[in-house]
């Protein structure tokens, strides 16, 4: 190494030095401990004692354990798909001369940057069973489907319901999605305008289009925004903490809230921390999927030319 | 962009009340009079009240919304001042001239935002415990002050763009490294900067583990965590609940319409938000 370049790496070091620590205090260190943790039975109060792989024993026949994974499972292989489609359909609709565009889009993105924590108050009381604006909104359609002889339907209890609270949930997360429409109508705007000429020229209709022109073009985007979604959708924990605190039951009892009773309510660090090195398995092994499987859909401009 | 048409516009709009129904709903409900709030079919044609608005200002409400309005603006100043400060060093570091493993680390760097949160959780929290920093600010807003990977990527991605012949100028007029960074990088960057500042405020304006975690005395709440709790204590107290949301959102819809710009530009650099 020459001087000069010993000069860089020190001004380099020097400029990261904040993060270096940061990592290993904040990262670094921290995951080495949790997962020396996940081998112990630590309730705060003593020492961590060495158990060996008895946590992870101990989940695989937590039945708990399972059904956080199941509801866990059930809000992001529908939230997540949901979300996607109904962001790209907005952005679609929005992608053209609109004379109320501008509001139009505000409208849609709003929602998405409302404290969490507000939203969930707010979508208590919407979802209200008995004086609730959804079922206001319900009723009718309901009644109209009780004219069909046979019929006899009323709107769903949605959060005292262990049917409907997970996907009261799923709605809500769709309330959210203007982020994702904002990147999608980003996106759109970048595909160039004569693929669409050439594509009317060959007379494909609307969903030709969408279907061979538009995901193509915006494929990295739509890839970014489904990782980035499993893994948030994943960690789902502050609108079941506020809304149901889990329940009816366990049904809304996703995988962080239960980590967080563990941790936190119950003090059994030990097994809170075998469970947060499962999840981040998950999430890496769920990441390395889909890349696999949908790596040859995705399209890099110039990507021939490398 | 395609023409108009007659139809999509007219979905487009009926979406939107769908969208924007449930913000008439949190305001409605605000400043609607106790007796009406419970009824069914809900009313919708009121004189509007503000007495739930003024019971959050009533000292003994559970909900002390100036107390935790303080609170959260404090965190939030100090958030924004450090990842503003770090983030940028730290930054510049990445950006400036190649150094050996530069680009491992910073590879590395975009690596570790993979990891979910609640793996570091628990040793953080014990770690923050043995320091004797719970039901203090500090777990909150120190962290900043050592940078966050996301706002790092949005401010080297910015850095790249900065002339080199504007630096080597600098540095051929005998100014250091931290000078350069600080009078020439940092005053071409502010664009990038508001971006960085508006979603540090964002981040903590919204957080909710991490206040819950950490602060216990109610005198130290953050709005979202103060509205959680007064939640749990008065479940049936829609009208209040309501016009405390409403407050908690307010700010940010307000912010929203002054910085339009950079809620979009930090969306689509960040992917999505939170």
């Amino acid at each position: 190494m020459t001087r000069g370049q010993k000069r860089e790496l020190r001004l380099g070091l020097f400029f990261i030095s904040p993060y270096i620590i940061g990592f290993l205090c904040f990262t670094f260190f921290p995951l080495l401990a949790s997962f020396y943790f996940s081998f112990t039975d630590y309730d705060i109060f003593s020492p961590p004692s060495w158990v060996g792989v008895d946590n992870f024993v101990k989940l695989a026949k937590d039945h708990l354990f399972w059904i956080s994974l199941r509801n866990t499972a059930f809000y992001t292989v529908f939230s997540v798909p949901l979300g996607m489609t109904v962001a790209f359909a907005l952005a679609h609709l929005l992608n053209r001369q609109l004379a109320l565009r501008p509001v139009l889009r505000t409208i849609f993105f709003l929602p998405s940057i409302v404290p969490l924590v507000a939203a969930s108050v707010l979508w208590v009381w919407v979802f209200n069973s008995q004086y609730g604006f959804l079922n206001w909104a319900l009723q009718p359609v309901c009644n109209l489907l009780n004219l069909l002889p046979g019929v006899r339907t009323a709107p769903p209890n949605w959060l005292q319901s262990p049917t409907w609270a997970k996907p009261a949930m799923v709605i809500m997360s769709v309330w959210g999605v203007g982020g994702t429409m904002v990147l999608y109508l980003a996106a759109l705007q970048e595909v160039p305008k004569e693929l669409y000429e050439v594509a009317d020229l060959d007379g494909a209709s609307t969903w030709h289009k969408i279907r061979h022109v538009t995901m193509p073009m915006i494929s990295p985007v739509l890839f970014f925004t489904l990782v980035m979604g499993l893994i948030s959708a994943l960690q789902v924990f502050t609108q079941a903490y506020i809304m149901t605190k889990g329940g009816p039951g366990s049904a809304t009892l996703f995988y962080c809230l239960y980590l967080f009773q563990n941790a936190f309510e119950f003090f059994r660090l030990g097994y809170a921390s075998a469970m947060a090195w499962i999840l981040f398995a998950i999430i890496v092994t769920i990441t390395a999927i889909v890349f696999k499987l949908t790596g040859r859909f995705i399209y890099y401009e110039g990507e021939h030319n490398r | 962009m395609k023409r108009g048409g007659v139809v999509a516009p007219i979905i487009a709009i009926a979406l939107s009340l769908v969208f924007l129904f449930p913000f008439i709903w949190l305001v409605t409900s605000a400043v609607k009079p106790d007796e009406f709030l419970k009824r069914w079919p809900p009313v919708w044609w009121f004189t509007p009240t503000l007495e739930h608005v003024k019971g959050l200002f009533d000292p003994d409400s559970p909900f002390k919304l100036w107390q935790f309005l303080a609170n959260t603006l404090f965190i939030c100043a100090c958030t924004v001042t450090g990842n503003i400060l770090a983030s940028s060093m730290i930054a510049y570091g990445f950006a400036r001239q190649k150094w050996p493993g530069r680009d491992i680390l910073f590879y590395a760097m975009l690596g570790t935002m993979m990891v979910p949160a609640q793996t570091m959780l628990i040793p953080v929290f014990l770690m923050f415990r043995r320091l004797g920093w719970i039901n203090t600010f500090l777990p909150l807003t120190i962290p900043a002050f050592f940078g966050n990977a996301l706002f790092i990527f949005m401010l080297r991605q910015f850095f790249l763009t900065v002339p080199r012949d504007l630096l080597d100028a600098a540095r051929v007029d005998g100014h250091g490294e931290l000078a350069i960074w600080w009078r020439v990088v940092m005053p071409l960057s502010i664009p990038a900067l508001a971006v960085v500042g508006l979603f540090s405020f964002l981040n903590s304006w919204n957080d909710f583990i991490n206040p819950l975690i950490y602060l216990l005395d109610e005198s130290r709440y953050t709005l979202s965590l103060g509205l959680a709790m007064f939640q749990g204590q008065t479940a049936t107290e829609y009208g209040r609940l309501m016009a405390a949301s409403t407050l908690m959102t307010c700010p940010i819809v307000v912010l929203f319409f002054f910085a339009q710009r950079q809620f979009i530009e930090g969306v689509k650099m960040t992917g999505i938000k939170g």
